[in-house]
């Protein structure tokens, strides 16, 4: 019952979602023949949400980001459709995704170093944002800039304007990229592992800092982290993705404590937790991720998956809702969830 | 006259009989950085039993690479010892140094980045072997495929291929058993998980241990993510800005914290539970520039705690319980009645 309301609650029950992203897949060419990094994957998120993807490393967690925002490589082939605020994203002009990129929707990346300019100075960058996007003049520009340096916790932000990304700290930077990200008052932040790159704790504040300016600002927000610590007490919704599909899909507290997704078991049961005595074994999921160049008919998780059988190599299972359709999972023999 | 009294602590070694395996000795290391001296390391002491496992966590820049890159000489050390198995190695060089070397292995973070994509795995594998002198091939083989298969991989299927076939986690193990194959006494493990995705990561983990069992392996194992190094150490140390802030047996530590950078860390780690509380406000701030640390204790200008005396004066480790030492004019008290921690 409880866990009904609060799966209502979580995807926004009554409104119609900020995004939805409708069986999107992306193929990308490799020299060992195309490798589909997302497979069908379907989502919704509601304004002011927060939505965690988690995934390891290839499992198209990032790839599903920049489909979204429709800034996937060049070469890459992506069908399905994202739909923003009642547009379709894969159907509008360069120019008309231009002018929505920064208002409409923003990015934090996991390096800070990289996604900044290291040759203009963080002011420059900043009103750079404000003077393209919301067509402020100079001064306004640099007031506002100072605003947002301060919201996000840059001391002295006069001073800080003038000086280059070098000379800001790895969580600085990060601050700013945040404030430059803001600065357009988008309706969706995007955050592909905001805090990978970061200190532990300088993470924490960095965290506590997106989901303050998230609330302050009823922005929506997608969460995307190899780190499932990190989404557990920050986000209303996860979605687990394994080799580029979302294997399931439920109310943080419900994803946590009732999961129905072995791979989802596996993977929150192999983190070394604090309260264990030292020299505990990890229940360590065997073998490796599946080669995407090499996909296999079945459930790709099956060759790693206790309970797989015949029917899970044979066929891959659909992703598939249960109660009030807030919690999906794709398996063929689904845990049994709440205890 | 401070070496002297450092060596009387029980800090010469875990269990405090025997003597220990690998003994640092008030150890600094400095680098120059465009005309800036960099302290990295500042006069840290500490020792390792035969056997144990002394985790060792900091975040970036608090120098703990530069200790294990210092420990098996891969960095100049600047001052103080490393006694391994009552030798100095600062005081050795040429053969003798390279002998004693068979005995000391590290393993890096990056397991990529640390085997030659070029080469096969056998040879990879192999090289040790042949530096030690280990001529007959017929006994290095035997001894690549015992390693190979005490790491989990096939020998059969993985020493004619080159090291760039396979993932990250499958470089680790390849990397773990080239540390290995001379059978040495102690491995340093630079943060041999941080790189692995956690399914990976928890194979390793579980590796390292077996391998320790196996092999009787002593680790001095460098991480920054507390709770992988509360999974494999039997005391734990923690580093900021290049000085030891805290030395303490596993559980101790955790349960009750007494330098308040200990606590900081265990308070940020986020837990992979919905229900635990985030904590409401983290001693802010970021780590100074190790170019330019603090007076006195090098954590007082992020310590809610910090006096003038912080300020003034450095504070040296001592013994707050047994086998717990702790750098800190106002230390949290470690074993009075509000001690024990809620998590």
């Amino acid at each position: 019952m409880r866990q009904a309301i609060q799966a209502a609650e979580a995807v926004g029950a009554g409104t119609p979602p900020l995004l939805s992203i409708e069986s999107v897949s992306v193929e990308l060419p490799t020299r060992r023949g195309p490798l589909r990094a997302v497979d069908g994957v379907s989502l919704s998120l509601a304004a002011g949400r927060t939505l965690g993807i988690v995934g390891e490393s290839g499992s198209g967690k990032t790839m599903l980001s920049r489909a979204v925002a429709q800034l996937l490589p060049a070469s890459a082939c992506l069908s399905g459709r994202v739909r923003f605020d009642g547009q379709d994203l894969t159907a509008l002009s360069p120019q008309a995704l231009r002018r929505l990129r920064g208002r409409a929707f923003a990015f934090v990346f996991q390096d800070p170093m990289t996604s900044l300019n290291p040759v203009l100075t963080v002011g420059g960058q900043i009103t750079e944002t404000l003077k393209e996007h919301l067509g402020l003049d100079g001064a306004a520009a640099v007031r506002r800039a100072i605003e947002l340096l301060a919201q996000v916790g840059i001391p002295n932000p006069e001073q800080r304007l003038k000086q280059y990304p070098h000379q800001f700290s790895g969580g600085m930077r990060q601050r700013v990229a945040i404030a430059i990200a803001l600065s357009c008052e988008p309706k969706l932040l995007i955050a592909d592992e905001p805090t990978t790159a970061l200190d532990v704790t300088v993470q924490a504040q960095i965290l506590d800092l997106l989901a303050r300016e998230q609330r302050r600002r009823h922005m929506a927000m997608i969460l995307i982290t190899h780190d499932l610590a990190v989404v557990a007490g920050r986000t209303d919704a996860v979605a687990v993705m394994y080799a580029g599909r979302v294997v399931e899909r439920a109310p943080t507290r419900t994803l946590f404590r009732a999961m129905r997704m072995p791979y989802t078991r596996a993977l929150i049961a192999a983190i070394p937790k604090l309260d264990a005595p030292p020299h505990t074994p990890l229940p360590a999921i065997s073998g490796l991720p599946p080669d995407p160049t090499r996909p296999s008919p079945g459930c790709a998780f099956a060759p790693r998956c206790a309970s797989a059988d015949a029917q899970c190599r044979k066929a891959a299972p659909p992703l598939k809702a249960v109660d009030v359709g807030a919690h999906q999972f794709a398996c063929w023999h689904p845990l049994a969830g709440a205890p | 006259m401070r070496g002297a009294s450092d060596r009387s602590r029980p800090v010469a070694a875990g269990n405090g009989e025997a003597a220990p395996l690998l003994r640092v000795d008030d150890l600094s290391v400095d680098y120059q950085a465009g005309g800036n001296t960099v302290y990295a390391v500042s006069g840290i002491s500490f020792a390792i039993a035969r056997g144990e496992t002394l985790g060792l966590v900091g975040e970036s820049g608090c120098g703990k690479s530069s200790l294990a890159r210092a420990i098996l000489r891969l960095v100049a050390v600047s001052s103080g010892r490393v006694l391994f198995d009552g030798v100095d190695l600062t005081q050795l060089g040429g053969a003798p140094l390279r002998q004693l070397r068979r005995r000391l292995q590290i393993i890096f973070q990056d397991p990529i980045a640390s085997l030659n994509p070029r080469r096969r795995i056998d040879d990879i594998i192999a090289e040790p072997l042949l530096i030690a002198g280990v001529a007959d091939k017929t006994q290095r083989d035997r001894r690549i495929d015992d390693v190979l298969t005490a790491v989990g991989l096939d020998p059969a299927l993985v020493r004619a291929r080159y090291a760039h076939a396979f993932s990250g986690g499958q470089c680790q193990r390849i990397a773990i058993a080239r540390a290995l194959i001379l059978e040495p006494e102690l491995v340093v493990c630079d943060e041999p998980v941080s790189a692995l995705d956690v399914s990976i990561r928890a194979q390793i983990i579980n590796l390292l241990e077996a391998m320790k069992a196996r092999y009787g392996l002593t680790l001095l194992f460098i991480a920054h993510d507390l709770a992988v190094v509360k999974a494999v150490s039997d005391r734990v140390a923690v580093m900021y800005l290049g000085k030891l802030c805290e030395i303490a047996p596993t559980e101790a530590l955790f349960q009750h914290p007494a330098h308040p950078y200990t606590a900081l860390l265990l308070d940020a780690i986020p837990r992979p539970d919905p229900d635990a509380p985030i904590p409401a406000s983290l001693a802010v701030g970021e780590p100074p520039s190790p170019l330019a640390p603090p007076s006195g204790c090098r954590f007082r200008t992020r310590c809610p705690r910090a006096t003038r005396r912080c300020q003034e004066e450095v504070p040296l480790l001592r013994e707050v319980a047994p086998a717990h030492l702790v750098a800190c004019h106002v230390p949290l008290s470690s074993a009075g009645p509000e001690a024990p921690r809620p998590r």
